[in-house]
């Protein structure tokens, strides 16, 4: 076991960490902004997909890296609006519909993929975003080595919870939109217009989630893959919860998890060679969300108007 | 404009909203057909020619929907009492698993009785498996959306490890997958010559049982009633816990035995590639249904169609098989809209 303490200390780990992190940051925020304003987003899974496609289609077609992260956040933000006028103005349920956009957005990124790319055995590879370089960063020891791997996209994944916390708590839209996922009723009486707050949340933490998607694409796989999202979004509507609805923590816990992950890999080249099945270390991430779920729950703070329809004028 | 719920729904609009939902589906989906170049109306008439047009494809058909009424009906029993399984598809491998361990000559047992183990077993193991994020769900208040999508994958690794472990055939040359059941516990063939089996007969029975379940028991109804809303429910007295329970038993049970049905009745033995989602499929079923349990039988036909008929379109056309996934989906969607237009009328103002 004293490779495992090694394995602590050591920079490739917690850079493997942050990477694994970077998709989970962005899906969680996406998630936990849609929740915020009272809505759940089960099509995440299925919209993770689609950003995944977009991104990489947009790169392999020619045009520039952040175009593609643009055309991931815009077709997730089209998901996004699909979700919100079936949820919020018509009222369906939360979950069947957020299931139905994962089944229609992961068939649409398939079908398209298979359009482009009829016959290939091997996904082509595009040019993903490189890593980069901070003048200042690089220099110190530890530190620089762990995020000098980091790409763009991770860097942005960072700026964007400071972003989304930053409007949560200290504008008036946050404290609208957090009304808005608390008490409707009064919202509107404060002549806040909840179905327009309602979409636009979840239009823009569809499009958040699409980005980590993209991420998958254009800076960790460099190709798209079939089931390549491999239920990392479900992952993430657990890691919501466990972030009690915070940004600060949703960082918190995705970092906890990708640090997890990257070290279950290790310890499953280390014991497996002693013959423990590899299956049961691929288990531990869905069993410690499950845990974590658990653990939270006497202290949940859902959004008190989490997955109930609101209908205008109605109290 | 607003929503107002309709006093009284006619006749027509409850079966011609299914059917025009269907058809916008098939409208919607025709846009990405046309972007792949090949002719719309002809992709479409090899759909129908693959899916229904021959004894074969009937078959084929029937065979694909005898998974998809189980899940379906499982999806189905648990929604109307709002208990949220997303898990029928980690049920049914948990079923196919008891399955294979009990047929696979672990129990002997006298022919006559081993297949009905065989069905118990896999039932038991279905509805254990939805028992564990029911009780998490009534003692935490842990949401079981979440928790059944999570064990959906703890499941297919435990059966993966199960496969490439204690229960990887030896005469597999390597392959990871069980023995396969004994004969004595395999369902036999309805039809010669065609994949159809007697678990067919099993989810048509099963269907008609769920339906006098939910509309006809006081079970039924009173799981009904947890689903309109809990705390009315237990102002009327009733033991919610109970309800919960037994709700999840019964939708855990159906979803195991879509995973035995197909084992024994097709399979024969386990693989990890057992079921292309026919646990998330379910959902689309038992909306499609409007969740209701004869109805599941109805849109099973109508997904497996589509599924199997799109399969020999793409052969013909070679237009992605994804298509079907595709119009599987568009179809969620626009049910949910008839659905709700079935409930409500837009009224101005």
């Amino acid at each position: 076991m004293d490779g495992m303490l090694d394995l602590l200390v050591s920079a490739g780990f917690w850079a493997a960490a942050l990477r694994i992190a970077t998709p989970l940051i962005l899906g969680t925020l996406g998630a936990l902004v849609c929740e915020r304003s009272g809505v759940l987003n089960l099509g995440i899974e299925g919209i993770m997909t689609a950003g995944a496609m977009t991104g990489w289609l947009v790169v392999y077609l020619g045009a520039g890296l952040w175009m593609g992260v643009l055309a991931a956040f815009l077709v997730g933000m089209a998901f996004g609006l699909l979700h919100g006028a079936f949820t919020v103005p018509l009222g369906l349920s939360q979950h069947v519909t957020g299931i139905g956009i994962t089944l229609l957005a992961t068939a649409l990124a398939y079908f398209t993929y298979r359009m482009i790319l009829p016959e290939t055995a091997s996904p082509p590879r595009i040019e993903p975003f490189p890593p980069l370089d901070l003048p200042f960063l690089s220099d110190v020891p530890f530190v620089g080595q762990v995020l000098g791997q980091q790409t763009a996209l991770t860097w942005l994944a960072f700026a964007l919870v400071g972003l989304v916390a930053w409007i949560l708590y200290r504008t008036p839209l946050g404290l609208a939109l957090r009304a808005v996922g608390e008490n409707p009723a009064a919202a509107e009486a404060q002549g806040i217009d909840v179905y327009a707050l309602r979409i636009g949340a979840i239009m823009a933490g569809s499009g958040l989630m699409a980005i980590g998607g993209a991420f998958l694409t254009m800076s960790a796989f460099n190709a798209f893959f079939f089931e390549m999202v491999a239920g990392r979004g479900w992952i993430c509507i657990a890691l919501v919860v466990f972030a009690s609805w915070r940004p600060g923590k949703a960082l918190l816990g995705a970092l906890l998890f990708g640090a997890f992950d990257a070290f279950q890999v290790r310890l499953q080249q280390e014991l497996g060679a002693q013959g423990i099945p590899y299956q049961l270390f691929l288990m531990l991430p869905y069993l410690l969300s499950i845990a974590a779920l658990i653990a939270v729950s006497r202290r949940a703070a859902y959004p008190q108007a989490l997955m109930i329809p609101y209908r205008k004028g109605e109290r | 404009m607003r929503l107002e719920p309709r006093p009284h729904v006619p006749p027509g609009l409850r079966i011609g909203a299914p059917v025009a939902a269907a058809l916008v589906a098939f409208g919607l989906s025709a846009v990405p057909i046309a972007a792949t170049g090949a002719p719309v109306l002809e992709a479409y008439a090899l759909l129908l020619q693959g899916a229904f047009g021959s004894t074969f494809a009937l078959a084929e058909t029937l065979t694909r929907a005898t998974p998809l009424i189980l899940t379906g009906l499982a999806v189905a029993i648990a929604f109307r009492a709002n208990l949220w399984n997303i898990g029928a598809e980690g049920q049914l491998y948990a079923g196919a698993l008891a399955a294979v361990m009990i047929g696979g000559g672990a129990l002997s047992l006298p022919a006559p009785l081993l297949l009905p183990a065989v069905l118990v077993a896999g039932a038991a193991a279905g509805a254990l498996l939805l028992l564990v994020p029911t009780l998490l769900k009534l003692r935490f208040g842990v949401d079981e959306v979440v928790t059944t999508l999570l064990l959906n994958f703890v499941v297919l690794l435990f059966v993966q490890m199960m496969l490439e472990g204690p229960l990887q055939d030896p005469m597999g040359m390597g392959w990871p997958q069980s023995a396969p059941v004994i004969g004595a516990a395999e369902l036999p063939r309805l039809i010669p010559r065609t994949r159809v089996h007697a678990g067919l007969l099993l989810a048509l029975v099963l269907a008609v049982a769920a339906w006098l379940y939910a509309e006809r028991t006081t079970w039924g109804l009173q799981a009904r009633a947890v689903g309109t809303g809990v705390a009315a429910a237990r102002y009327a007295g009733m033991n919610v816990t109970a309800i919960l329970l037994r709700t999840a038993l019964i939708s855990g049970g159906l979803a195991g035995l879509a995973g035995v049905s197909e084992i024994a009745g097709l399979r024969g033995y386990l693989t990890q590639d057992l079921s292309p989602g026919f646990g998330y499929s379910g959902i689309v079923v038992a909306m499609l249904a409007q969740l209701n349990p004869l109805g599941c039988v109805l849109s099973a036909l109508f997904i497996a169609g589509v599924f199997v008929g799109a399969d020999s379109m793409s052969r013909a056309l070679g237009v992605s098989s994804y298509l079907a996934n595709l119009i599987v989906a568009t179809s969620l969607l626009t049910m949910l809209l008839a659905g709700l237009f079935t409930r409500y009328r837009l009224r101005r103002g």
